[in-house]
């Protein structure tokens, strides 16, 4: 592809990261800049080419370790942010533990006697 | 394998694109950031899949091979991680993708004879290693493997400009046609400046840092996806360059500071250590038994979690003590202010954690004018986020940080580990007003008292 194209597409990739994130609520920064570093991963493509293309064994170790290190980048990254928002559960969800859904199912009608 | 023809290539690699740029769309919302950060790593699989069956590759088993080792690694640590060690792990996944970009570089840099790659080569080792060493020395600060303190010496901002300049030059000999053995003296160079921007950043600023590099790594990917005229990868890079870029200023304007200050800060000699002076005024101490009777008998409490609940790991026993008093019939919501915990909404996670519904999670802009209608204000390790001197003293540190309303409550309770001032270093007149209750002791600690308490009522 040729510069210009390439510049194009870097300048509307600039407004577009801009642009998805300006409205992210504080709660979710930290999941978001999670999720933004397993994106970043993806370099694992470029260290995938590199390796593929390597004929002498040094320049293919050291590409070999650019593949481990993007790999874990890249599962790591989204696997965390996985968990992170595994959390964020709201009260219609059923809880994990069926004992803490049965306390809170019969704590939410007496709370709203109490207080009338 | 070469079974896929260019356009195919680069019709799957747009897909993944746009899988990226929804993942972080989905991250928007509470509702939709699970399902958002799925459809990114499918987009990444959908990416790696394509690689293999596009260009003509040799070594494929190697390749697999360090494929699981990486994997293999990663992912038993991600999955097995404390919710309060994760900033050190973002920050530690977030280096070896700079580590890796920076090794892309420089292995091509015998490939390419055009100056403008070459550039981006320069570009790319030069970030890719600030960011690597850069998340190395954080992780050792967040991981107690080395003093959280900013770490200064005389002559610090000289060798920082000395090592700058030496890049520069050694980029450019790059640039002109140098041999790979430059590419060694600015991978160096990269890592020194990277150890030396993060060392004198101290303390809360460490997660903005992380941010910072984020975004650094993010810009790093994208000059290597010019590198290898690989638009996904410059697409994705860009991305959470910009998207990275925007959150750091998030970050710091939660804060009340600039990114340049906290970068540079320590630099100036504005350190911002926190000071260990501790005041001599008087405060109304009290028991673990007062404070659960305050609590009980209230009809509505809001709790206000800070950084001394994340060190103490408090939060399943804060989440615990608000079920006791919701079984009481009290109405219980946590304030959360965008920088508590360790990280800008480190302590959502914390509380979510807990098992507390995240419409219980009330944001700082939505729950400030429901302090004047509240009986206790539950302040857990807290201390900046409530001074009220972000609004009245105009020389403070912290003047102009928006801050938790809590001196609007009837009652204030405070539970401190001691009298010494918060991070910032100032003290909090708050605590010396006649509606604050103090409650010393570890937050964990403090919390199970007022939990025994609180049920023995």
């Amino acid at each position: 592809m040729d510069g210009m194209s390439l510049l194009t597409i870097t300048v509307l990739a600039v407004f577009v990261g801009f642009e998805v994130v300006s409205k992210v609520s504080s709660t979710l920064h930290t999941p978001l800049m999670s999720g933004a570093n397993a994106i970043h991963g993806i370099i694992l493509v470029g260290a995938i080419i590199v390796a593929g293309q390597a004929g002498d064994p040094w320049v293919l170790a050291i590409a070999l370790l650019a593949v481990v290190l993007a790999t874990a980048n890249l599962v790591g990254g989204f696997v965390v942010t996985d968990r992170m928002l595994e959390m964020f559960r709201g009260r219609q969800r059923p809880p994990s533990n069926p004992g803490v859904a049965g306390e809170s199912g019969s704590v939410e009608p007496a709370k709203k006697e109490r207080r009338q | 394998m070469t079974l896929l023809n260019p356009t195919w290539t680069a019709l799957l690699y747009l897909a993944a694109a746009a899988c990226f740029i929804l993942a972080l769309k989905g991250l928007n919302s509470p509702r939709t950031a699970r399902r958002g950060n799925l459809i990114g790593a499918f987009g990444a699989l959908l990416a790696v899949v394509t690689v293999f069956v596009s260009v003509k590759l040799d070594n494929i088993p190697w390749i697999l091979g360090a494929i699981a080792v990486g994997a293999g690694v990663a992912a038993p640590v991600a999955r097995r991680v404390q919710m309060t060690q994760m900033p050190q792990l973002v920050a530690l996944f977030n280096g070896v993708g700079g580590g890796a970009a920076a090794l892309v570089a420089f292995l091509e840099l015998s490939h390419t004879e055009d100056a403008w790659v070459r550039l981006a080569i320069v570009f790319t080792l030069l970030v890719g290693a600030v960011s690597f060493a850069g998340s190395a020395v954080t992780f050792a600060k967040l991981q107690g493997l080395m003093t959280t303190r900013p770490v200064t010496f005389p002559g610090l901002p000289v060798l920082m400009a000395l090592v700058l300049i030496a890049a520069i030059a050694a980029g450019a000999v790059v640039v002109v046609g140098g041999s790979p053995g430059w590419g060694i003296v600015l991978l160096i160079l990269g890592l020194g400046a990277g150890v030396l921007l993060v060392l004198p950043v101290g303390g809360a600023d460490v997660p903005i840092v992380i941010s910072l590099l984020n975004a650094f790594t993010g810009l790093a990917v994208a000059a290597s996806g010019l590198v290898l005229g690989n638009v996904l990868l410059v697409v994705a890079g860009t991305l959470v360059g910009a998207s990275g870029t925007i959150l750091t200023r998030a970050m710091a304007a939660a804060m009340g500071r600039s990114v340049a200050g906290i970068m540079f800060g320590a630099f100036k000699g504005g350190s911002t250590a926190g000071s260990t002076v501790v005041s001599e005024r008087p405060v109304r101490s009290s028991s673990a038994e007062d404070v659960a009777v305050l609590l009980g008998y209230a009809q509505r409490v809001i709790i206000v979690p800070g950084y001394g609940l994340a060190v103490a790991q408090g939060q399943h026993t804060a989440a615990e003590l608000a079920l006791a008093l919701e079984a009481r019939g009290i109405e219980v919501d946590f304030a959360i202010h965008p920088v508590a915990g360790r990280m800008p909404g480190h302590m959502n996670v914390l509380l979510a954690e807990a098992n507390v519904p995240y419409e219980s999670l009330k944001e700082m802009s939505d729950i400030n004018s429901e302090f004047k209608t509240t009986d206790v204000a539950l302040v857990v390790g807290a201390n900046d986020v409530v001074n009220p001197a972000a609004k009245t003293t105009s020389g403070s540190p912290i003047y102009g940080m928006p801050i938790l309303e809590v001196a609007d409550a009837r009652q204030v309770v405070f539970l401190k580990r001691s009298m010494r001032p918060g991070f910032a270093g100032i003290e909090n007149e708050l605590l010396h007003e006649p509606q604050t209750t103090l409650l010393f002791g570890d937050a964990k600690d403090s919390l199970t008292k007022v939990l025994g308490a609180v049920k023995a009522l």
